[in-house]
Formats: structure tokens, sequence, C-alpha cells
């Protein structure tokens, strides 16, 4: 016998109803049941960040974060950056400063900035945003156009 | 006219990834897609003895679990056609003895991956150890044997064998002997190896995704293994979440998944775990030098030998075979150096670990950290400048077409330069000055260079000489053009993150005068695409673009003809410019192409015979090879309380002939000095004595992030090749060989007063502070 729970959580917005097992993780949750594939997974064990989401406002690992315990809460994926089908001024900077190549670890890193660029006031120099980016992983780029990409948006928000 | 070559034209990629809206494998599982979980070796070196399947047959969503006598004992042989190299099988499932930890027996399918895993758990098989094989000193002893008969040497090649080298050698002012030797590493995409298969009964074919750099290839090998014919299988690449080697070579877990599919006629996904990825995928990089080099006074290399092993793991990789790491380490060892006198034996020797396969570089890392070591060396020996001595050594201009010792010849490069630019532009910054800051701090700092070649877009003409039953090089490329105007190419080649679809629609826009948004790319469809290659060894701009390049001119060629007919002009007096067919010196007579296409397409009586029925071409390309160069600087810290160790600055002059997009250069320059960071100084897959992985998790398998590596310059040269259809080589390797040999120069250079010296990589604090 499964243990099954029903959960409501909303995405981007979109409210959802769905009945899962106590063991499936958020990634899942979004991935397979939800259909939000834009969240990839890279290591199941919360050291690549690939599957970084917002949990109410909050950068967490989808992977290391069981669906049941995002019920009632408010995920924001990368599909909910955009508005429509024009890019955010963050997802346009990734692609002026060639912060991605694969693409694969992209939608983690673009929520870690995301959530890191909505709490600050001031415009961080390149060590800060290279200390809070190091929480990811990207095998592409060396990570140079990710952190010019991040600053950029930083200068352009504090204005 | 617009030049979208050389442009910095932002990525057609890009947009798809930003908006969440790639298509990766894992993403295309459905709701009627089973999911599969292999069940794995937990020991490095064990016999079979039974295999028990009832219990996880009943495992809750479990619907099947196969073995390998269950597909009928699927296996591949990559073959070398060499007396030198002995072939050995690889099962697909292994079914009598395992040898290496993560090795694959059998797979369990699911209704979905928890259960899959559940059911892998389930699944007894009682195995009967037997003794390992850990390192190349216990395979050259031969006590045990991972593979009997073979006394574990896979291949044994002897290469340019110099009978004047002992007495170079015994006469020569200087003779240098030195051990060299590199850890064995991973690729580590971010995204892992992952699969997806399901029956066609419309075509009558099993059709399957997977995350690969080499379509074809994998067709080939699952129709060879599964006893197919190769219009049986259809191999989609979709997007691919990085490779660097570790997606060019056929899976097991490829064939196994499309047998599956074949036999359950239902959709099987399996997508690798990091565990997976890290102990059961391909490695590289394990490799030993045993050195001598012969010098005169003035610092000129008068000989070198090298005895090159290479633990290449349990299992002969499919196509590339073993002989992978000590061919290439033992044909290009001599580098951009003008070496007189040469002999280089390579071995690979097999051991209980996972199988090695073609990583970023591929021995070149290795060859230039033992080139760039001994020049270091011999120039603190004599007394003479350590850049003054690569000078002295290396193919000057004028020099080239230059043939070397080891019969490779090189094209047109800037050596000499990029080494005058970097030495210029590190002192221009201030480099010697910074370095002298940080050791008032305390620190310990130096400054490293590593100047290399990097030969790039290996066709047949130089892969035949590896003697391959399989042997890569050409490439094909069809080009069409569809009544609109508009263009789709197809190539053999499959980007997976270096931006092909927008570098190729570059090279296609400008022959058809075009823009690039008006040009597709078809990549990674075997039913799609010609029979081609795919994406390695740095080859896919200059054989996939050259090939593109080549049959868009000739689409060009058909152009002008419609143009010279509908304008009643020559032929030769039409140019085709910003999506127009012009005529020369007249500024009013022009069609657009697109009403050009229109004609040709429906209404084509009105055109002469030979402009009739479409515009389209289909061209090879097959180029002998060519080396892109550069010269790499970095300027490291040392601290001699912790032994952390940082590369704090890194400048790369970098010469690969005609660029054609700079944004992708420098982004492929900047990812593959961080993987050559890593290799000097982070990462290191690890094994205990019994066979037991110990970096099977990224806490153990250290990648750097982005506060390891440092922001790295960049300074263009550009020599355009003569051997290369648009003048550009093949760059997507250089970063990761050139680093680590800059890298652990500087280690020694910060180290040097302290009489400490490492010819080893990666040098980690625990090698410091001893």
């Amino acid at each position: 016998m499964k243990d099954i729970h029903l959960i409501a959580l909303a995405v981007n917005g979109n409210e959802h109803e769905i009945v899962v097992e106590s063991r499936r993780t958020l990634a899942d949750v979004l991935r397979h049941d939800l259909g939000y594939t834009g969240t990839h997974v890279g290591c199941e064990h919360g050291i690549c960040g690939a599957c970084t989401v917002l949990l109410d406002g909050e950068p967490v690992r989808s992977c290391l974060v069981f669906g049941v315990q995002a019920d009632g809460c408010e995920v924001r994926t990368v599909e909910g950056l955009a508005d429509g089908e024009e890019l955010s001024d963050l997802q346009k900077a990734f692609s002026r400063c060639h912060g991605l190549q694969c693409g694969f670890c992209t939608p983690g890193f673009l929520m870690l900035s995301e959530a890191y660029l909505s709490e600050q006031d001031t415009v961080p120099d390149e060590a800060e945003v290279r200390e809070v980016l190091a929480a990811n992983l990207c095998r592409c780029t060396g990570y140079q156009g990710i952190v010019e990409a991040v600053r950029q948006v930083a200068e352009e928000r504090m204005g | 006219m617009t030049a979208w070559v050389g442009a910095r034209v932002p990525r057609k990629e890009d947009r798809r990834m930003l908006l969440g809206r790639g298509r990766f494998v894992a993403d295309m599982a459905r709701t009627d897609t089973l999911h599969a979980g292999f069940v794995r070796s937990p020991h490095a070196s064990a016999t079979i003895k039974s295999i028990d399947v009832s219990a996880a047959k009943r495992v809750d969503g479990v619907l099947d679990v196969l073995t390998g006598a269950d597909l009928g004992d699927p296996f591949l042989r990559s073959v070398l056609e060499r007396d030198e190299f002995v072939p050995t099988k690889m099962p697909m499932l292994s079914g009598d003895r395992v040898r290496f930890a993560g090795e694959p027996v059998a797979v369990v399918i699911a209704e979905d991956a928890y259960a899959a895993e559940d059911g892998a758990e389930a699944v007894e098989v009682e195995w009967e150890t037997g003794p390992v094989v850990m390192d190349i000193g216990a395979a050259v002893a031969a006590d045990v044997e991972v593979h009997s008969g073979t006394r574990n040497c896979l291949v044994d090649l002897v290469m340019f064998d110099d009978p004047a080298l002992d007495r170079i050698f015994a006469d020569a002012r200087l003779t240098i002997e030195a051990t060299f030797t590199s850890a064995r590493v991973s690729g580590l995409p971010i995204e892992g190896r992952a699969t997806m298969a399901e029956w066609d009964d419309r075509d009558s074919q099993v059709i399957v995704h997977t995350s690969t750099q080499v379509p074809h290839q994998c067709r080939s090998g699952i129709a060879q293994a599964l006893g197919i014919p190769e219009r049986g299988v259809r191999v989609i690449a979709p997007d691919v979440g990085g490779g660097f080697g570790q997606k060019c070579v056929v899976s097991r877990e490829e064939v196994v998944i499309a047998a599956a599919a074949m036999r359950l006629r239902r959709p099987v996904i399996w997508v690798e775990d990091r565990q997976e990825n890290l102990t059961a995928s391909v490695h590289g990089h394990e490799q030993r030098y045993d050195v001598t080099a012969a010098f005169d006074a003035d610092g000129r290399i008068l000989g070198l030998a090298a005895d090159i092993t290479c633990d290449i793991g349990a299992y002969s990789v499919f196509p590339f075979t073993c002989a992978v790491e000590p061919l290439m380490a033992a044909t290009e060892l001599p580098g951009i150096y003008k070496v007189p006198a040469y002999r280089a034996r390579g071995r690979g020797f097999a051991t209980n670990k996972a199988p090695t396969a073609p990583y970023r570089g591929v021995s070149r890392p290795q060859i230039v950290l033992v080139m760039e070591r001994l020049m270091e060396k011999a120039a603190a020996r004599l007394g003479v400048d350590p850049i003054e001595i690569r000078r002295r050594n290396m193919i000057l201009p004028g020099e080239f077409p230059y043939t070397g010792v080891n019969k490779i010849t090189y094209d047109e490069g800037s050596y000499l330069e990029s080494l005058d630019l970097t030495e210029k532009k590190i002192t221009e910054a201030g480099w010697y000055t910074e370095r002298d800051r940080l050791r008032e701090q305390g620190l310990l700092a130096g400054i490293g260079f590593s100047c290399f070649s990097e030969r790039t877009a290996y066709g047949t003409p130089t892969m035949s000489q590896r003697r391959m039953r399989m042997t890569p090089g050409y490439d094909t490329a069809h080009v069409r053009m569809d009544p609109s105007g508009e263009v789709i190419v197809t190539t053999g080649t499959s980007g997976h993150g270096q931006g092909h679809e927008t570098t190729f629609a570059q090279i296609v826009a400008d022959q058809l005068g075009i823009h690039p948004d008006q040009v597709r790319l078809r990549q990674g469809d075997t039913d799609l695409t010609s029979y081609g290659w795919g994406t390695f060894g740095s080859r896919s701009i200059v054989i996939g673009g050259g090939a593109a390049s080549k049959a868009a001119a000739s689409v060009a060629g058909r152009l002008r003809k419609v143009a010279a007919h509908l304008l009643e002009v020559g032929e030769d007096d039409v140019q085709l410019a910003d999506g127009r067919a012009g005529v020369r010196g007249v500024p009013d007579a022009s069609l657009p192409i697109a009403e050009l296409a229109r004609v040709v397409h429906f209404q084509t009586h009105q055109l002469p015979e030979e402009c009739r029925y479409g515009l389209e071409a289909r061209e090879s390309a097959d180029p002998p090879g060519t080396f892109s160069n550069a010269c790499h600087a970095t300027l490291v810290s040392v601290d001699p309380e912790t032994g952390d160790i940082r590369a704090r600055k890194f400048m790369v002059v970098e010469d690969c002939g005609v660029i054609i997009n700079p944004l992708v250069v420098d982004g492929q320059v900047r990812g593959g000095v961080a993987q050559g960071i890593a290799a000097a100084l982070y990462e290191r897959i690890t094994f205990d004595q019994e066979g037991q992985p110990t970096s099977a998790t990224l806490m153990d398998y250290l990648v750097p992030t982005a506060t390891e590596i440092c922001p790295i310059e960049i300074h263009h040269l550009e020599t355009p090749s003569q051997f290369s259809e648009n003048g550009s080589k093949g760059m997507g390797e250089g970063g990761t060989i050139g680093a680590p040999a800059a890298v652990l120069n500087a280690i020694n250079d910060a180290l040097a007063h302290r009489g400490a010296e490492f010819d080893h990589i990666p040098v980690m604090p625990e090698d410091v502070l001893s």
C-alpha cells in the first residue's frame, strides 16, 4: 500500500491539487506530475543546484524537498520568469553575456540569481556575486558569463 | 554587404533554454513511459554464481527484470586492426563475470523510477569475489588478469624508434629523466546520461532518444550489439546537457534500453543518477609518463623518449577502443617543439575500474604538461630563461608548414606570437608586481606558462592511421532552400552546447546572402541526416561547418544562375547579399532571394533546364586536420599554512584561425580552462584498495565553483588554416589542454625556493603541506 497524500500548491501562480507518494521529490512533482520540465535534475543530492526553484520566495534544491513539504506553498520555476514570450532582464543578460552553453544548469542559476537579486539594494561586487553563485555548478561556461550577467542586471535594477 | 562570420551573433539556442523550454531526454517521459533501473555490481571483480529476479518481479510497480541472457547476451567489441592491439568483449549486461564496481548485470523495468530502484534492490545476485587490479603497477605485474590471457596489456605500440637516441642521451650536455602523472577524472556533464527508447510499428524500428554526442555511432553500436540492420534503429539526440567526451562512446545502457523497448513494445526511459555517472560512466586521463630528454647547452632539445602507460579501466570503449589515449599521446607528444630524435612506447593496461574514453583533450593535457615541465626543468638546470628556452625550441614563423619527427604536418600557427603577446600582456597588467605583493603578504605565489597547439578536425586521412575498424573522420551536410527563401541545413555533427545552430547559420548565411535567422540546423537525428560522426575532437566547425559551407556555396551558384536568367545578365555579375541577388555595378537591378526561390519551386517551367527543380546540395568535408594554438599564463597563490592553492589570474592568447563567432569561441576557451584548472587542482576519481569507488558523490569529487575559477582574460590572433574550408580551426579542447601545465608551472614557480617540485596533477593541499 503506497503512502499517498493530497497536496495543493501554486506554481508560477497556477493552482494545482495532486496526489503524491510521500517519498516523491518536489523536482519530480514539478517535472513529471505537473509538466514543468524546465527545472532540471543534475545530482539528486543537493550539490549541483540545477533543480533550484523558489519555494515561498526562497531558493531551494527541489531534489531535496519532498512534494508533500510544498503543500500549501507557492513555487516559482524558470517557466515563471518571462512575461509571456518576453524574456526578463535576467534572461536577456544571460544570453547577452553568454552565460549558458548546453543550458542544463541554466534554470537553476536563473532561479538562484533571481532570488539573490530580489534582496539587493546596492550593486554587489564581483567577489560577492561569485560567492553566491558558488551554490551551483556549471560545467560549460567557466562561470564568467553568468557572473557578468548577474552583475549587469544588478546595475540595471539599481538604476 | 553583411558578413556574419566573425560577428558576435547572440545564440539561437539561448531562448528556449532560458525559458525552460529545452527538450532533454528526461523531459520526454510520458505517462505511458516505463522507467528503467540498473542492477550494478557492488564488487570490482567477481564471478556471478546466480541471479535471482523472482523477488524483484513481485515488487509493487515492477513489470519486468531483464538479464543479459534474456536479451541474447548482446556485446560490443571495438577493434583496432593492429597486431599490437588485443580486442576484448564488452557484454551489455554481464552474465558471468564483472570487472568493475558499477558494472550493469540486469535492468528492472517499472512504472516509475522509484519502483525501478525498489526492484533493483530486490534482485538477488550471488557473487564470488576475486582479486583486483587497481593500478598500473599491479596491471603490469599481471599476477591477476582482468581479461584472461591478456596479461592486462590491451595495446602496446612502439613508435618512431630512433636508433640514435641512446647515443644522444649519453653525449648531451643535459639529460633529464622524469616521471609525470595525471589522475583519473570525469567529464561530468551536468546532465548525466539518459536514454528513452520506443518501438515504432510504422517504420519497424526502435527510436532511441539519447543524450549523445555521436548519434550515428550510437545507431551503429546498437545495431551491431543487437544484430539488427542499421535501418532498424533511429537515434535522436535532443538537447544534450554537455558531453566533454563522456557521451562520444556508445553506452551499454543505451543498447539495453533499446533492447528493452523492443522486447516490451513500450517506451522505456533511463535517467542516470549522479552516483552512476561518477562510478559507472566513463573516465579519462589516468596516465603516467616516464620520460628521458636531452638538451644542448643553449637549451635546445636534442632527443626525447617516453614510456607512456594509461590505465584504461576494464573495457575497450566502442568504437574508439582503449587505444585512444596511448595512441594520441605517443603520436603527438613533441607538440609545438622541434624534437630531432624521438621514441615513444604507448601502452594501455586493463584494471578493475570503469572504462576510459576520450575526455576533452584526450592525452594532450598530459603531453603538454610533460613538454612544458621539461622546458622549465631544462631552463632551470642550464640557467636559461624559461620563456626564452621555449622560443629556442618551438616551430617559428617561416617554418610552416612543418613536418615533425612524428610525421605530423603542422599548418600555419602563431606559436611565437602568442607567447610574445602573453608575456607582454601580463607584464603590462602588473602580474609580476602582484606576485611580489602576494609574497610580501606571506603567501607563496608563482606565474606559470603553457605553450601548445591542438590538432583538431581529425578527418579520415588522419584517423585512418589509427586503423580503427570503424574509422571516423568525414562529415556530410545538406543545404536546402525552401520556396520562401529560407534554408534547412543538415549535418552529421551533433552539437550539445557549442552553439552550432548559430555558427552553422552564420557560415551558410554568408554564402547565400541571407540572414542567419533564415537558416535552421537539423542535427542529431540519424533518419534526417547523412551518416556522420558526431561532435568530438573539436571537429564540428571545420568538418561539419566546412561541408555546410561547400553545400551552401553550391546552392548559391544555383541561385546566381537563376538570377542571371531572370535579370538577363551574366552569372558572374550576380552577387548575393543582404537578402537580394544584385548585379555588380548596376544598383537598381536586383531581385529578392525569396523571389528566386519562389520561381524555382512554383514556376520552375520559366527557367532553363539547369535551373529547375529545387535549390539544394549535398557536400562532404574530410580534412587532414588543422592545428589551433594558444599560450596560457596563470598567477597562482599557495597558502603555506593551509596548503590552499588558488589560480588568481588567467590569461589566454589563442589562435583558432578564422573565428566564426567570438562569443562562442570565448565561451569554449573559458569553459575549457575551468576544466583544466579543475584537473590541476581539484578533481580526482578515487578507489579504495578493494576497488570500491570513493568519489561517488559531488561531495567527494570536487567540481570547482564560481569562487575557484577566476576571471579568464582572452586575446585572439587569427592565422587562417589552408586545410579548412573557411580558414577556421577547431578549438573546443584547447582550454582544457593548456591550463593544467600552466597551473602546475605556476605552483612550481611559487614553491621553487623551498626546493619542492611537483610533476603530477592534481596538486592538492596535502601535497603542499607535506
